[in-house]
């Protein structure tokens, strides 16, 4: 991956760049990269990295920003989804930042990208054999707001001794009748090792079960880095009379028809119009595309999802 | 032909109070007495002389400064002084009881309860023990009112034959005694002897102090001059 | 340490004793934490452990109970799947966990002992969780059951200790460390914080449930009246030593070292 002579945030005078290819250089590149491949050979496990500052502040995806850094390369197709949505101004100011200091070809297309950096959503679109997922982690300890010592924490992951977990689950149940939890929702990988998926919504743990694609979660504020490799056991913690079960709607999605896919609820007005869509847009757009149609897809306000002018 | 139930053997008590320029107080010295199942041996002496501290040592509650309680435990003489804590307790459980003036009151624990306790840990089931609680109680004209209430703010004499209700109920073998109807009446004493000779009766071996000597002359089996064994001061 | 098969016998022989502690030394740096202690606990037995502030109560307590690796001298413990076992000894997985299903630990301040972030149900159903226990309805009528026992108003299992007063906060802590039926419960001055008549009833409720379940116990305190009233045996500390043992109404009442005397003399007559 050698980088190319000139970036279009090269000055004009000058033969170098400002950036190394990618961002990061090489050094630090190589240190994630043997973080990774540890992460990788522990499954769930969180691997400590030396995080360094990025152009963006801290919750904004420093951790995803600096593994796609990491792994990416000329010939990557590289898509970044917020939400869901590929057009959130998050999305795209790092879609558009990769497309600088990296050179490569973005998506939106699932299907089509090699490399998905993601807050919040895994793709509807089941991922692939040759795909890598890179996921935007806040807080990496899924047991943090349990027990606030790093050293205990630790000892717990070192002895599996993972009971403190369901203490979260039992008090949802008492709370809600019902395992509420909808982001963040630890599993076991492997059946080994606890790991918060991120905030995505319960709705996706099942996508990481026996997933074909590499998922590489970083968390940039809190300096870790972990892995499930693909085809790798990934289960949702439950009760006995609790199973574990995500969510569902009553309704399929307004625009495209969809009945199985996660829909976000959509204000429409002041008048209290709302309406449930995909929450992944690039799903919700393809089935259009190929005739689906929802109760409401011809609304004057159902097009929030249209393509953001560039 | 039968064994005696305690058995001191040449026990002496010498007090050190430390806090107070090491004043070394004997009491007695070389003691030694054997009491018989079915006997009610009264200590005598003046007042001081030592019988409350000769009760408490063969209770285990003080510590002798020199020989050994013997009591029969299980078929077995046991030497209190030397037993392990959980062998003393085991005994005052089932062999050893002790009636003082003062009853410690357990904060909390209804007068019932406190009776029946004794009996439950001696594995008696829920419902004899209420029943048996309940016969002494009434035995002991305490009002039922009282029953359920814990005996902290009773008076004197009731709180007196709540501690009196909780030794007799559960038949101990061996029984001390330390005037227990100091603060009664002469009708609740009466009451107090009639128990006191049935126990004898079924062979209990009593160990008693009694200053009114009504009382003790009812039911002392024999006397027994503390003052005999004083130690030189 | 290899692990022998989880013993099915729940009562431990009263042959073998619960707990032995030998030689037991604890220094920080130059200063004496606790000096050559040694002691045999049985079953069933609740010993006190009394003294002046700074005699070595907290740093003997936390030595026995896994918390503080002693300078020297060995604690032995009669853990259910281990037998008689050195638990410094024990691997830490092995130690952690019969930590959890052996022994209880009642904290002074609730705050050490509760987390105050989830109800008072969770908190008293965790050691549940932590035994592995997965069916929610079974923990939650378990806890139901002994929060009545600890004589807490059920309608308020699902707040957090931090809306509860300090007798409450304790009364969770106590259902906490006894749900999961521990052989042996630490008590670092159980009833330290509460106000007198708060501490009387707590105690009470303690006296009861310890005697009722046969649970032995260590229990620090400074105070003779709780010695008394809990304990079947005490142990005086001073200086890190141990200058007296015996049985409990024994010591209180006819204290043989200088310090016991002046400890007990020191005391209002109760
Ligand atoms: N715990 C103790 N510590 C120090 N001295 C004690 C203790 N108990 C008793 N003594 C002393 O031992 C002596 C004997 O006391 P004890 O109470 O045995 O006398 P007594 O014969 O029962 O007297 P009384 O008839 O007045 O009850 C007294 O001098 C008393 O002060
Ligand atoms: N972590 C520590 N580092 C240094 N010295 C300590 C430490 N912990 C305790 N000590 C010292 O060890 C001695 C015994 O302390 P410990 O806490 O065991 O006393 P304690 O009997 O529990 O007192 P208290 O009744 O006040 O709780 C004291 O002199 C104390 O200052
Ligand atoms: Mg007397
Ligand atoms: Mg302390």
């Amino acid at each position: 991956m050698t980088a190319p002579p000139t970036t279009p945030n090269a000055p004009a005078n000058s033969e170098e760049r400002y950036y190394n290819y990618a961002y990061l250089d090489e050094q630090t590149k190589r240190m994630i990269r043997r973080a990774i491949l540890k992460a990788l050979a522990v499954p769930g496990y969180q691997v400590p990295f030396g995080s360094r500052e990025m152009p963006v502040p801290y919750g904004w995806g420093t951790g995803g920003i600096q593994l796609t850094a990491a792994i990416i390369g000329p010939d990557d197709v590289y898509k970044c989804i917020d939400q869901g949505a590929d057009d959130t101004t998050n999305a795209v100011s790092i879609r558009r930042f990769f497309a600088t200091v990296a050179d490569v070809a973005t998506t939106e297309d699932t299907g089509a990208a090699t490399i998905i950096q993601s807050r919040h959503r895994i793709p509807e679109r089941p991922l692939e054999d040759g795909q890598v997922m890179v996921f935007q982690v806040p807080q990496p300890e899924p047991l943090r707001g349990l027990e606030p010592r790093e050293t205990e924490t630790r000892a717990m992951h070192a002895y599996a001794e993972y009971g403190l977990q369901y203490v979260s689950l039992y008090e949802n149940i008492s709370a809600f009748g019902r395992i509420a939890g909808g982001a963040g929702y630890p599993v076991l990988i492997d059946e080994r090792y606890l790991m918060s998926p991120s905030p995505i919504p319960k709705f996706d743990n099942p996508k990481m079960d026996m997933c074909p694609a590499i998922l590489l979660f970083g968390a940039g504020r809190e300096k870790r880095i972990y892995a499930v490799p693909p085809y790798t056991r990934v289960r949702s913690l439950d009760f006995e009379d609790y199973p574990f079960e995500v969510q569902s709607w009553e309704q399929c999605c307004a625009l495209c028809a969809a009945t199985d896919s996660y829909l976000d609820e959509v204000v429409l007005d002041d008048q209290n119009n709302r309406m449930f869509v995909c929450s992944d847009s690039n799903h919700c757009a393809t089935r259009r595309a190929q005739g689906h149609a929802g109760p409401m897809a011809g609304h004057s306000l159902a097009h929030l999802d249209e393509e953001p002018a560039q | 032909m039968t064994s005696p139930a305690i058995r001191v053997d040449n026990l002496s008590k010498l007090f050190t109070l430390h806090n107070q320029g090491a004043t070394a107080i004997p009491v007695f010295e070389h003691l030694a007495l054997e009491v018989m199942p079915g006997e009610c041996v009264v200590l005598a002496g003046e007042s001081g002389v030592g019988k409350s501290t000769l009760m408490r040592t063969i209770y285990g509650n003080y510590l002798p400064s020199g020989g050994g309680v013997h009591v029969r435990h299980n078929g077995a003489m046991v030497d209190i002084t030397q037993a392990a804590a959980h062998e003393v307790l085991d005994i005052r459980r089932r062999t050893l009881g002790y009636v003082s003036q003062f009853l410690r009151v357990i904060p909390r624990i209804s007068t019932l309860d406190l009776v029946i306790e004794p009996l439950l840990e001696n594995g008696v089931s829920a419902e004899e023990a209420l029943d048996r609680a309940v016969t002494i109680l009434n035995a002991l004209r305490l009002p039922q009112a009282h029953w359920d209430l814990p005996p902290a703010t009773f008076s004197g004499g009731e709180q007196q034959r709540v501690n009196i209700a909780r030794s007799f109920v559960r038949e101990y073998p061996v029984l001390l005694l330390d005037e227990p109807t100091a603060s009664l009446d002469a009708a609740n004493r009466a009451i107090v002897v009639d128990l006191i000779k049935a126990a004898l009766a079924k062979g209990a071996a009593m160990v008693g102090i009694f200053h009114d000597l009504d009382v003790r002359d009812a039911v002392a089996t024999r006397l027994f001059n503390v003052s005999d064994f004083k130690a030189a001061a | 340490m290899s692990l022998t098969a989880l013993s099915t016998a729940e009562s431990v022989p009263a042959d073998v004793p619960l707990l032995r502690v030998a030689g037991l030394t604890k220094m920080y740096g130059h200063l004496p934490g606790c000096l050559d202690v040694s002691f045999e606990m049985r079953a069933g037995e609740v010993l006190g452990i009394v003294g002046e502030s700074g005699s070595g109560k907290t740093t003997l307590l936390n030595c026995i109970s896994g918390k503080l690796p002693p300078t020297c001298g060995s604690i032995a413990f009669n853990a259910r799947r281990h037998g008689l076992t050195d638990i410094y000894a024990l691997s830490e997985p092995d130690r952690r966990r019969m930590q959890r299903e052996d022994w209880g630990f009642v904290h002074q301040n609730p705050r050490d002992g509760l987390r105050m972030r989830v109800s008072g149900g969770a908190n008293v159903a965790e050691p549940l969780m932590n035994l592995g226990q997965r069916h929610y309805g079974a923990m939650r009528s378990a806890t139901t059951d002994w929060l009545g026992r600890v004589e807490l108003d059920l309608a308020r299992v699902d707040d957090k200790p931090r809306n509860f007063s300090g007798g409450m906060q304790q009364r969770i802590q106590i259902a906490r460390n006894l749900i999961h039926n521990p052989r042996l419960v630490f008590m670092d001055e159980p009833t330290g914080g509460l106000d007198v008549s708060v501490q009387a009833r707590l105690l009470d409720l303690l006296r009861e449930l310890v005697r009722d379940m046969g649970l032995a116990a260590i229990i620090v305190t400074h105070d003779m009246a709780v010695a008394r009233l809990m304990a079947d045996r005490l142990m005086v500390m001073k200086g890190g030593h141990v200058v007296e043992t015996g049985l409990a109404d024994q010591v209180l009442d006819d204290p043989q070292h200088p310090y016991t005397q002046l400890l007990v003399s020191s005391v209002l007559q109760i």
